[in-house]
């Protein structure tokens, strides 16, 4: 090993820093999964009747799924009856105001540096907490009620507005979709939901933080945002979890609806525990997020950093209906020590006139396994349609993997698809220019790495770029070797 | 302040530099010339620490200090500075931002106060009319796209604003017509403050029309071989190196 890569490898001491476990009482299903447990999660929820219709649907048709095996990731077979499917911090008493929010809920926010103070926000940011199963504070939900905004715990919009998740639950992503959707539909506990009415910009960030705290528990949350004609809104998303041995199950649904006009921009930086430097436990992120423009001129944009989890397997996508809508997909994937990701989107075109850019970054080091896969579909009615996708691979050791899975499938004659792919290495000579100025080997990879992502970075909201770049620079530690 | 004594030193296994000589005190300006091959831009990569080359026998001492101890970054950190003969792309990664980086990491090295950006963009305002360069390009990625003039010129401006002891231009003329030429010059002479020292590795004496050296060196097969004024070069120029091969060999 060379002396540079030396440096770079004993840096790998750098800790994964949010992986305490705080001490919060919960309130745990018996383990496993059966429909007396999706019957109990209900209850426990106090759903009306159709929901549980939902989910007891959704289970059904789950049994009846294979787990899928495409994917370019390795993993030991998740055995579903160990997983814990509901925990709940255990509430004192009913809460009014936050001063009466469990000190130990507020100050693992506070560890993580999420303020659930309103008047601590920083540059505007609304906020809904979710610790394992349930949403335990959402922020400004008062200020954003008065432009009719609605921002709650998916529990409370099902209680409080249940004819808006009846209409859109499962609009974009049927409970059908894939073996996760379907267990995601059947014991999913909280979420985040959002709707922007008519005309209405959204005018601060909203986001929702998710924690996995408890042991032996899968995270299965649920997020349903739709923005009405015309109507604004930029989602944030982050989330991480303690550092355990064993693996953890999070399967989560995102589903955003775009009428005419409307805008959605999503943007997620997703820090799961990705496991220690030898691939002991980490979550398995497998994850549904697609976004429907059913309205003319609508669009949808998804960014993401992915820099957590032990294997990912994730593809944040759009159905483009409504002519010349946008679709848009920015994505940094670093993966380090054993990490594995299998991360894309997919750009189905079926309006006239849509449109979608992709771009990609994947960044791999250690021994690290980074898959691009991703489909760009124009439908028959897709007049003119356009697509244009970027793939770049870099590579930070000689012991990692890269991989590009492109699908292009194109009914229409007048559309127009491009696509183009790099893969490069950070050069000696890069380093080495960098050292003779003074910068040493380990800053000289956090820039050279956080120039090549900046297309992306540009794309996410001023704060949540800064975060992002600190967060590379610690995954990036002992990545060359 | 930089004294080479019997420096060896080889790349993949191949001798290249053997048994070379070279005292620079400060404010001097030394020339080194020679033919392809002599070793001229080994030299500079051994100084700067460049981790390909070995050093297999003889001292560098820099202030006293064995400088092969040294990682490039602490070589950087402590004055010396390598103008590139080819400088290197980073993509995304703006000028500026890369110069603050470096900036603030030598001055940290010092015990000095890192530069806020306001301080910084001055400090790059006043820097950038040494080389006459433009302000967008101090917005635009680290020499990406940038035209051969452009590169070198930028070299001059990063020499120019880490303020180094030691400056080592390898080949910095080679492939700038006379005007980037005698704009490259004016940035370095410009930088001559009587204390600075130079090491101007080049293969043309055309460019120490502008720089003027104290001394010529010429470098053959891996040790400096002739030594004299200025005046050496020019009869470099004229007559090549052949004689100069010739009294070596005999």
């Amino acid at each position: 090993m060379s002396e540079d890569l030396k440096i770079i490898d004993e840096v790998t001491s750098g800790e994964y820093k949010w992986g305490f476990v705080s001490n919060i009482e919960s309130e745990n299903a018996p383990k496993g999964l059966s429909e007396d447990i999706v019957r109990f999660i209900s209850a426990k929820k106090k759903e009306p009747e159709w929901m549980l219709e939902f989910r007891l649907k959704a289970f059904r048709h789950w049994q009846k799924m294979q787990e899928p095996q495409w994917a370019n990731v390795n993993y030991p077979k998740v055995d579903f009856q160990d997983i814990i499917y509901y925990s709940a911090p255990k509430p004192k008493k009913q809460l009014n105001s936050l001063d009466e929010l469990d000190p130990e809920i507020k100050a693992t926010f506070d560890k993580l540096g999420i303020s659930l103070l309103e008047q601590k926000r920083l540059a505007g940011v609304a906020v809904d907490a979710v610790i394992d199963s349930v949403s335990v504070k959402t922020t400004f939900r008062q200020e954003l009620s008065k432009l009719g905004i609605i921002f709650s715990s998916f529990s409370e919009a099902v209680q409080e507005h249940p004819e808006l998740v009846k209409k859109y639950m499962g609009s974009v992503v049927p409970y059908t979709d894939n073996f996760y959707a379907a267990l995601n539909s059947a014991v999913f506990s909280d979420g985040s939901f959002c709707y922007i009415p008519k005309g209405v910009r959204c005018p601060m960030e909203l986001s929702t933080y998710f924690r996995i705290n408890s042991a032996g528990t899968g995270q299965f949350e649920r997020t349903l945002i739709i923005a009405d004609e015309g109507a604004y809104v930029s989602y944030l998303e982050g989330c991480t979890a303690p550092k355990r041995d064993e693996n953890q199950l999070h399967a989560a649904v995102v589903e955003i609806y775009a009428h005419t006009d409307a805008q959605v921009k999503y943007s997620t930086v997703q820090n799961w525990y990705p496991g220690d430097k030898d691939g002991r436990g980490g979550i398995f992120n497998f994850v549904t997020k697609r976004g429907l423009c059913a309205g003319e001129r609508s669009k949808i944009s998804w960014t993401q950093v992915e820099t957590g989890s032990a294997v990912t397997w994730k593809y944040p996508s759009v159905i483009l209906k409504g002519d010349y809508s946008t679709g848009e997909f920015y994505s940094v994937a670093l993966t380090n020590n054993y990490q594995q990701v299998d991360t894309g989107t997919k750009m189905i075109h079926i309006g006239k006139h849509t449109r979608s850019t992709i771009i990609s970054k994947g960044i791999s080091g250690g021994r690290s396994n980074n898959s691009y896969r991703g489909l760009v579909r124009i439908g028959k009615q897709a007049e003119k349609a356009r697509n244009f996708s970027q793939c770049d691979s870099l590579l930070l050791g000689d012991k990692c993997g890269a991989h590009t899975f492109p699908y292009l499938e194109c009914a229409n004659p007048t559309a127009k698809v491009e696509h183009e792919a790099t893969t490069s290495k950070v050069g000696e000579d890069q380093i080495f220019y960098c050292n003779q100025r003074g910068i040493s080997t380990e800053d000289a990879i956090g820039l050279i790495v956080n120039g090549y992502c900046k297309e992306v970075f540009n794309q996410l909201p001023m704060e949540f770029a800064v975060e992002a770049q600190k967060l590379l620079a610690v995954s990036l530690e002992g990545s060359v070797g | 302040m930089l004294n080479i004594k019997n420096l060896h030193a080889s790349v993949e296994g191949r001798e290249i530099l053997n048994g070379l000589n070279l005292q620079v005190n400060p404010g001097e300006v030394h020339a080194i010339m020679g033919p392809n091959g002599s070793g001229k831009s080994t030299l500079a990569s051994v100084l700067a620490g460049r981790e390909a080359y070995e050093v297999n026998d003889g001292e560098i001492l820099y202030h006293g200090e064995n400088l092969i101890e040294l990682s490039p970054e602490e070589r950087a950190r402590k004055g010396i500075f390598l103008a590139f003969q080819y400088p290197i792309e980073i993509p995304g990664v703006s000028n500026a931002n890369f110069l603050k980086t470096a900036v603030n990491e030598v001055r940290k090295s010092k015990d000095m106060d890192v530069l806020d950006s306001k301080d910084f963009l001055k400090l790059m305002k006043d820097k950038m009319q040494l080389v006459k360069m433009d302000k967008s390009m101090t917005q635009r990625s680290v020499n990406e796209g940038f035209s051969g003039g452009e590169k070198k010129r930028n070299e001059i401006f990063q020499m120019a604003m880490l303020e180094p002891e030691l400056c080592v231009l390898d080949e910095t003329d080679s492939g700038l017509d006379i005007d980037a030429l005698r704009i490259v010059s004016d940035g370095i002479n410009a930088l001559r403050d009587g204390k600075r020292s130079f090491i101007v590795i080049t293969h043309y004496q055309r460019l120490l029309d502008y720089i003027v050296p104290d001394f010529v060196h010429v470098l053959y097969k891996g040790k400096i071989v002739k030594s004299g004024p200025k005046e050496l070069a020019l009869e470099l120029e004229e007559k090549g190196y052949d004689w100069i091969k010739e009294e070596v060999e005999i």
